[in-house]
């Protein structure tokens, strides 16, 4: 009985078909130079997130669509898209501002535009910026994310200008579903609503998708799942996009609240939860897998994911400043040669039985009851426990059971609240943190005070400081051993089957 | 014979590269239509392009003053809904 236990995790290598097979076979299928454009994407690869920062820059303010989550007097809290009130760039100032960064952070490998409108509906803007920063720093990344309406007229002038990663919103394949996401369009000189707009949008964006991996552009698929709208339609989305050459398909929950003035937010359009957006991004299986570490940041964000150091970079500083961009890209190149120097080390310190994930794992196969069990995770990046729990803005969730360790995604404790004064000062910090935590075992940080040590424990969640500055995935391994063995996932276990 | 943009403009940008007479001027606290030059689109354009892309209800006027796109118009929210919304929170 046992031996079989043992055995059949072994013959899929280990790894649960879902996790890192599902995202083999994901890539396997593009060519080797793809492969190597994703590799230090800090929004496209897992891994590279920890090491990697990208910015974005608020250069294009109209959009040409209307999209129900959105309202276009408040900055914006889904996709990558505040509205109108952050600093709008024009193309020089974002010039300069990618430069200056790009030279204080060397670690800024990706430079995006997002908004707070559509980029690609404001082609002087965005092509402006791009033809100066692909001139001036080659060694940057460059990306673009749209809702495809303008998409397909704007491809060749994007391939001339050395975009390699393009990001296209799609909700829906379906314009009887479209016709409930976006109440118009601006086509040709028209605006137009309901069903027809969806047709026109979705034709635009299908056939954009189409050019663009037809010239061996890099094209990323993000959804907003709507519960009730699209979120059993988002599974043909993801077969659509995937076969017409999409690498990516992310999709992100909706952000809806009646503060943000948009029509969910307003009509009682509810957010899906935690466990629901899990459960569609597994459904639709491989081809989610690589982004659930997505951050929905904003599109004047700089920094790592999930992290924002804007406010070291305001136009008067950036104007003060003296930017040397050939002494800064020789300076670029020594970082990134050493991020990856440490990157080789901490694969092969995995490689050479280092593992505490598959050595416990493996003695842990031999219990055909062991629970499952979602373990957070506060970090500054490096791929190390090292953020302090007070100090985290978002943790990544990861679940671990007797398959090993998978990322689940990263939960955010402001992703509802920006802290400006349309929030409600009832809840505190605290509490909002441990709402985001709903549904984990433990949470591991680098060092956590005695109050929240005791709110947290007293809502069945362990926390942990022991892990400090040891690798993510091992550490998870090694707690989630201490949590199985101190008889912390036993009622846990019992509520898993029943919902398995 | 001209359209105007008031206070609730955003400054989004996205009527004024769309203007066939070079009319509509950046401008704080908000743009602004000059009202010598707007031909309200015609022999241009079958609808004024301006409040054809314009996001924002209310935010430009007719002749007659009156909103091109009336409140709901837009967004879809039913104008009541938004009130109750907005006194509810207002109300926390
Ligand atoms: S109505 Fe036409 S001409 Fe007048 S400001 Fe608007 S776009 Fe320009
Ligand atoms: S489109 Fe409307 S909101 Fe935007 S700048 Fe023009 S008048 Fe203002």
């Amino acid at each position: 009985m046992e031996l079989k236990v043992v055995e059949t995790p072994k013959e899929q290598g280990g790894c649960s078909a879902s996790s890192c097979g599902g995202s083999a076979d994901q890539l396997a299928h593009l060519p080797e130079a793809i492969r190597e454009k994703v590799k230090n994407h800090p929004c496209y690869s897992e891994q590279a997130h920890h090491h990697y920062a990208r910015m974005h820059v608020a250069v294009a303010p109209a959009c040409n669509i209307q999209c129900h989550y959105c309202n276009r007097k408040y900055d914006c809290a889904n996709e990558s898209r505040p509205g109108v009130v952050s600093e709008l760039l024009t193309p020089e100032q974002a010039v300069k501002k990618t430069l200056a960064v790009a030279a204080n952070i060397p670690q800024m490998t990706v430079l995006g535009i997002a908004g707070p409108g559509d980029p690609l509906a404001n082609p002087e803007r965005t092509l402006a910026t791009f033809r100066a920063l692909s001139e001036q720093a080659p060694d940057i990344k460059l990306c673009v994310s749209t809702n495809g309406l303008a998409l397909p007229e704007l491809v060749d002038e994007l391939c001339q200008h050395n975009i390699d990663h393009v990001t296209i919103t799609i909700n829906c394949v379906d314009p009887d579903v479209g016709a409930k996401i976006y109440p118009w369009i601006f086509w040709q000189g028209r605006r137009i609503r309901g069903r027809k707009a969806a047709e026109i949008l979705i034709a635009q964006q299908q056939k954009g998708l189409e050019m663009l991996t037809a010239r061996g552009v890099l094209v990323k698929v993000n959804s907003v799942m709507i519960p009730g709208v699209n979120d059993e339609h988002l599974k043909e989305v993801s077969k659509v996009v995937k076969a017409k050459g999409a690498f990516l398909h992310n999709v992100m929950p909706l952000i809806a609240e009646a503060e943000h003035g948009t029509f969910y937010g307003v009509m009682g359009q509810r957010s899906p939860d935690a466990a629901e957006l899990q459960a569609l991004q597994d459904a639709c299986a491989g081809d989610m897998n690589m982004m659930r570490h997505c951050r929905q940041c904003r599109a004047d964000a700089v920094g790592m994911l999930g992290e924002d150091r804007g406010d070291e970079f305001t136009l008067e500083k950036i104007e003060a400043m003296e930017i040397d961009y050939a002494a800064a890209m020789e300076r670029r190149a020594e970082v990134h040669a050493r991020i990856e120097a440490e990157r080789a080390e901490q694969e092969r310190a995995k490689a050479s039985g280092g593992n505490v994930a598959f050595v416990s794992l493996d003695s842990l196969r031999a219990r055909p009851q062991t629970p499952k069990a979602l373990i957070a995770v506060s970090t500054q990046g490096g791929g190390v426990v090292n953020q302090h729990f007070g100090h985290a803005r978002e943790f990544l969730v990861y679940e671990a059971s007797a398959n090993g360790v998978r990322f689940i995604g990263p939960r955010r404790v402001d992703a509802y609240c920006s802290g400006d004064d349309t929030c409600g000062e009832a809840e505190t910090t605290l509490q909002r943190t441990i709402k985001v935590l709903e549904g984990c075992a433990g949470v591991l940080s680098a060092k956590i005070g005695l109050p929240p040590w005791e709110a947290l424990e007293a809502v069945g969640i362990q926390p942990s400081g022991e892990y400090a500055w040891e690798p993510i995935e091992e550490a998870v391994a090694a707690f989630y051993q201490e949590l199985l063995k101190g008889g912390h996932l036993d009622q846990r276990d019992e509520r898993t089957r029943e919902v398995a | 014979m001209a359209l105007k943009i008031i206070e609730s403009c955003v400054n989004c940008w996205a009527c004024e590269p769309l203007c066939p007479s070079g009319a509509i001027f950046e401008a704080r606290p908000h743009f602004i239509i000059d009202p010598k030059r707007c031909t309200e689109c015609e022999g241009d354009h079958a609808q004024p392009q301006c409040a054809e892309i314009c996001p924002i209800e209310g935010a430009i006027l007719n002749s007659f003053g009156e909103p091109v796109n009336p409140p709901g118009s837009l967004t879809g929210i039913p104008p009541h809904r938004l009130a109750e919304a907005m006194a509810e929170i207002r109300a926390r």
